[in-house]
């Protein structure tokens, strides 16, 4: 299987392509057609990346099932996976027969709207493969454009406003980047990767109009990644897009946004902030820690007082995102680890928790929390569900959830005491909100007219959770599962990452003790 | 004169003779009623010479002493030229045969444009560029006032002309200063008396004015003002032909001119082309977001992308030189698709241009609502399709000069400018359902239209092999 990974990526793509050429009509039948043909097609790619994941050598911190062709204006089309990007591409290709179940009740324009996800899970697979700079921005920036219309076409009543902010910002974020991207192409004469993660890029100090600039080009760079990555993340302060962008999409959309979207950032600051720019990363690294800890306390108050039960859990996934960010800038093994394992188990508890509020939704045709109240009378399930997934967010031990807060936790503590201090402040409003959310809306008497009728959760629901709760639970219990994987290609990480600081330290100090002689 | 010079200036002289045939042949045979043979004729033409063009021997060949030279970039330049032209023809036919408009110097206006650009490509003199220039530009003066009982119509000829002489007059006292100074009018001429990459005083004074002539010509920022009301007034199917056309003849001049002749010091016309270029691409972005009318819209549209392709040729080398030509080759790609589409907008049998006529249109025509939105996130410059690697390259070549401020400023630019595609996008997918645009499109406008979109999408390829053409243009002129 020399294709393997090309044969992962394309596959939805074809099948949009199958089913924008061959499917007519827009009558039941057909309706029907496209989503079984979309179910298929996601399944199936899940099926093929369950190859990938049983070939791959965790031992082996070398990225895997190389391909390389040659490409236009002297680029390559390469693809290949590390201990670090196969996880995310398992975690795509895992949720996305989940996100096409999740839309099985839209009757409006289904046919578009299954190409537009088919269309966005190859871009999805592409960006964590991509082993070319520009073919990784073009899976990157590419995949605005059918988010752009999931949100616009699908989306509730404020749709406009929320898709045109999601796209311009986005936008805005990774065009800084690509300049970034085509100076480090003529800097080092390459666009491949894994040559770029051991080019030097200069670290010397750099006079720019007069200003000093500690770092010099990798701080720039660094600088247009962050842009680029913290948008998309996205950190606080560049995180209101967010909040229009969940409440406006439709369930799916939020699912996709949430668990797999989100995690480009978190992947971008590992494939390149870290290994390519470590001075300007080290140099930067408190700012980074000190944002995160105001994105998990902001973030967490904010959500306490949404009313709009979407609004909620978007605010809480920028205040998860907050220790995936202070992990990574921990720059130890525990936080890179912990950020990784936060963000896959974000990724199923995220989606989780927005198909749940999609549930109700698809009943009851609102978000407001004030609407709701006593589901546990007529929806037994559906609470339940929702209980674990409420504790998995807050980060109940035996939880996904938890392991990697504690992980981050523990390599932030060793490394800025207070951050961890005003982040562990964070996660006690998380459990506020979780807790408080979960009962006005499943607890308490059930005195609304309109939920007396409420059914629970029908098949189709508990098949799209059944998958995610075990995921949850497994990776609570046996979180080795998923470090074993990352494990040395995050130690090959740090390593390299330790002595790039190490090797710029030592340039610096003869240069300093000279300048004091 | 030889007859091997006649032989190099073969293409350009055939379709002179065409031309002239044509006018005899329309004057003296019924003139309107053969209109449309004539115009389908001239398609051929330009087809038929694209393919003699691009089929040339590849080593360059200067002709009559050196005032003309056909070599690989002037190959592009044409065949480009050439194809835009006889879409643009094709696809307003039935557009100007419902307006009641299909005279039969239409046609031939076109043809003599043509051989005016052509010949502006190839200059490798200023009185040839000169030449080329005028005749190219009282064609499109007459063009643009094409619908003689409209007073818009009328008055964007009028306009056009007014500005268009000013900027001619300002061209030929640039010509006229470089003359004086360097004794000679021929390129290689002005190069040798270049020395240690600095112009002398009149030398530069002469370039600059030579710049801003050539600068209305690309329309760009600040001698742009003509731009959008010549391309609202005039009739759709002419403002298709200036989007196209003309713009990547008066781009390719501009580079031949500043390579060729002031190649020598890149430092004295990079910085003017740069501010050119950050200018253009700022003004046409923001002032295209309050446009109502599709027209305008793509009036400031093109003032950005000119300033892209300024961007290009302010590198100063010839790696910028094939990234302008790249942008030019795919920006006449999608402008011909949009206006294949705008040619097509109709309500009752009555054009429309208000962009709030697209109301939807993704209901109504879902296919053509598809291939604009393709057309508009390659305007804007989306990964993956081509208008993508339009940007990409331009850029590339900027920072690669060291001009990172540009390449900052240029995606900046873009940012904004990518809100008004957005918008379009938004009418035609997002908006309320309102009275349906007329769906009978013409077969050749739906054809340019799927093409150009398609194109788009599958460049992403190897972007058809254009790159590499346009890479073997730019090593033609002198570094």
């Amino acid at each position: 299987m020399l294709n393997l990974l090309s044969i992962i990526t394309f596959t939805p793509a074809i099948a949009a392509v199958i089913l924008a050429l061959f499917l007519r009509g827009e009558d039941e039948a057909a309706q029907q057609n496209a989503k079984w043909l979309a179910l298929v097609a996601t399944t199936a790619t899940f099926l093929i990346s369950l190859i990938l994941l049983f070939g791959f050598d965790p031992q082996n911190t070398d990225f895997q099932f190389v391909e390389e062709r040659e490409w236009i204006l002297g680029l390559s089309y390469k693809l290949g996976v590390d201990g670090i990007s196969i996880l995310f591409v398992m975690l795509t290709t895992f949720l996305m027969p989940i996100t096409i179940l999740a839309c099985w009740n839209v009757t409006h324009r289904v046919k578009e709207y299954m190409i537009a996800f088919l269309v966005l899970e190859t871009l999805m697979i592409g960006v964590f493969v991509a082993l070319d700079l520009v073919l990784f921005y073009l899976f990157f920036e590419a995949g605005l454009i059918p988010m752009f219309l999931i949100i616009g076409i699908w989306g509730g009543k404020e749709r406009i406003y929320a898709t045109f902010k999601f796209f311009l910002y986005t936008f805005f974020g990774s065009v800084l980047m690509l300049v970034a991207m085509i100076a480090m192409y003529v800097d080092a004469g390459t666009t491949d990767i894994p040559t770029l993660m051991t080019h030097q890029f200069s670290a010397g100090p750099l006079n720019l109009m007069g200003w000093q600039i500690a770092g010099g080009m990798q701080s720039l760079l660094w600088i247009a990644f962050f842009a680029s990555f913290a948008v998309k993340m996205p950190m606080w302060p560049v995180h209101t897009w967010l909040p229009d962008a969940h409440v406006q999409a439709p369930t799916a959309g939020s699912v996709i946004l949430a668990a797999v979207l989100l995690k480009m950032g978190g992947y971008g600051f590992l494939r390149f902030s870290l290994p390519m720019f470590p001075v300007a990363s080290d140099i930067f690294a408190p700012f980074v820690l000190w944002l995160s800890a105001i994105a998990i306390l902001y973030a967490s108050l904010v959500a306490l007082v949404q009313e709009d039960m979407k609004k909620l859990v978007a605010y809480s996934s920028v205040a998860h995102m907050g220790f995936v960010t202070m992990g990574i800038f921990a720059a130890t093994q525990q936080g890179l680890d912990g950020a990784i394992f936060q963000m896959i188990s974000h990724g199923f508890i995220s989606g989780a928790l927005f198909l749940a509020v999609g549930v109700i939704y698809d009943r009851m045709h609102t978000r407001e929390i004030a609407a709701y109240g006593g589901l546990v009378h007529r929806m037994p399930v559906y609470a339940a569900v929702f209980m674990l997934f409420t504790m998995a967010n807050v980060g109940l031990p035996g939880t996904s959830g938890f392991v990697g807060e504690f992980l981050t936790f523990m390599a932030v503590f060793q490394v800025n005491t207070w951050v961890a201090l005003v982040s562990a402040t964070g996660v006690i409003f998380a459990a506020g909100y979780g807790l408080w959310l979960y009962r006005r809306v499943v607890f308490g008497p059930l005195i609304k007219a309109s939920l007396k009728t409420i059914p629970d959760m029908d098949r189709r629901e508990k098949l799209m959770f059944a998958p995610l709760v075990a995921m949850t639970l497994i990776l609570g219990i046996y979180p080795s599962l998923i470090t074993d994987i990352i494990g040395p290609s995050v130690a090959a990480l740090v390593g390299d990452y330790d002595a790039a600081l190490a090797a710029h330290e030592g340039a610096q100090v003869p240069a300093t003790s000279l300048a004091q002689n | 004169m030889t007859s091997l010079d006649l032989t190099i200036a073969l293409p350009e002289i055939l379709l002179a003779l065409y031309a002239m045939a044509a006018l005899m042949f329309g004057a003296f045979f019924g003139k309107d009623s053969v209109a449309t043979p004539i115009l389908w004729a001239t398609v051929a033409v330009f087809l038929l010479l694209a393919v003699l063009v691009g089929t040339m021997a590849p080593e360059a060949r200067p002709a009559f002493g050196g005032l003309m030279v056909d070599d690989s970039f002037a190959r592009f330049a044409k065949v480009a030229i050439l194809i835009a032209g006889a879409a643009v023809l094709a696809m307003g036919q039935d557009y100007l045969s419902r307006q009641d408009l299909l005279r039969f110097e239409y046609p031939i206006l076109v043809a003599l444009a043509t051989v005016g650009m052509m010949v502006m490509v190839s200059s490798g003199d200023l009185i040839t560029l000169y030449m080329g220039l005028e005749l190219q530009s009282l064609s499109l003066y007459v063009l643009a006032a094409f619908r003689r009982d409209s007073a818009r119509s009328t008055e964007a000829g009028l306009k056009y002309f007014m500005l268009g002489a000013l900027a001619s007059g300002l061209l030929l006292y640039g010509a006229s200063l470089v003359y004086g100074f360097a004794g000679t009018t021929r390129f290689e001429g002005i190069a040798s008396t270049i020395q240690d990459g600095q112009l002398s005083l009149g030398l530069l004074m002469g370039l600059a004015f030579m710049l801003a002539g050539l600068a209305f010509k690309v329309s760009a920022v600040p001698f742009h003002m003509w731009t959008p009301d010549v391309y609202e007034g005039a009739p759709t199917p002419v403002t298709a032909f200036f989007a196209t056309a003309p713009k990547l003849a008066a781009m390719a001049l501009l580079a031949r001119l500043v390579h060729d002749a002031f190649g020598g010091a890149p430092g004295d016309w990079a910085q003017i082309l740069a501010f050119l270029a950050v200018a253009s691409m700022f003004v046409g972005a923001i002032a295209a977001i309050g446009q109502r009318n599709i027209k305008r819209l793509m009036a400031y549209s093109s003032i950005t992308h000119m300033g892209f392709a300024l961007v290009g040729l302010a590198a100063g080398d010839l790696v910028g030189v094939q990234a302008t030509m790249l942008y030019m080759a795919i920006y006449l790609t999608m402008s011909v698709g949009v206006f294949a589409f705008i040619l097509a907008m109709r309500r009752n049998g009555r054009p429309v241009t208000q962009i709030e006529d697209l109301h939807m249109l993704s209901k109504t025509q879902p296919l053509h609502a598809f291939a604009i939105l393709i057309l508009m996130f390659s305007l804007a410059g989306v990964p993956p399709l081509v208008g993508f690697w339009a940007k990409f390259s331009v850029l590339a070549a900027a920072v690669n000069a060291g001009l990172v401020w540009l390449a900052v400023a240029g995606v900046i630019a873009s940012v904004i400018g990518a809100f008004y595609y957005l918008r379009i996008v938004y009418f035609m997918y997002f908006g309320e359902e309102r009275e349906a645009l007329d769906g009978d499109v013409a077969t050749v406008q739906r054809v340019l239209l799927t093409v150009s979109a398609a194109v788009m999408v599958l460049g992403v390829f190897n972007l058809f092999g254009v790159d590499g053409a346009a890479a073997l243009a730019a090593q033609a002129l002198a570094q």
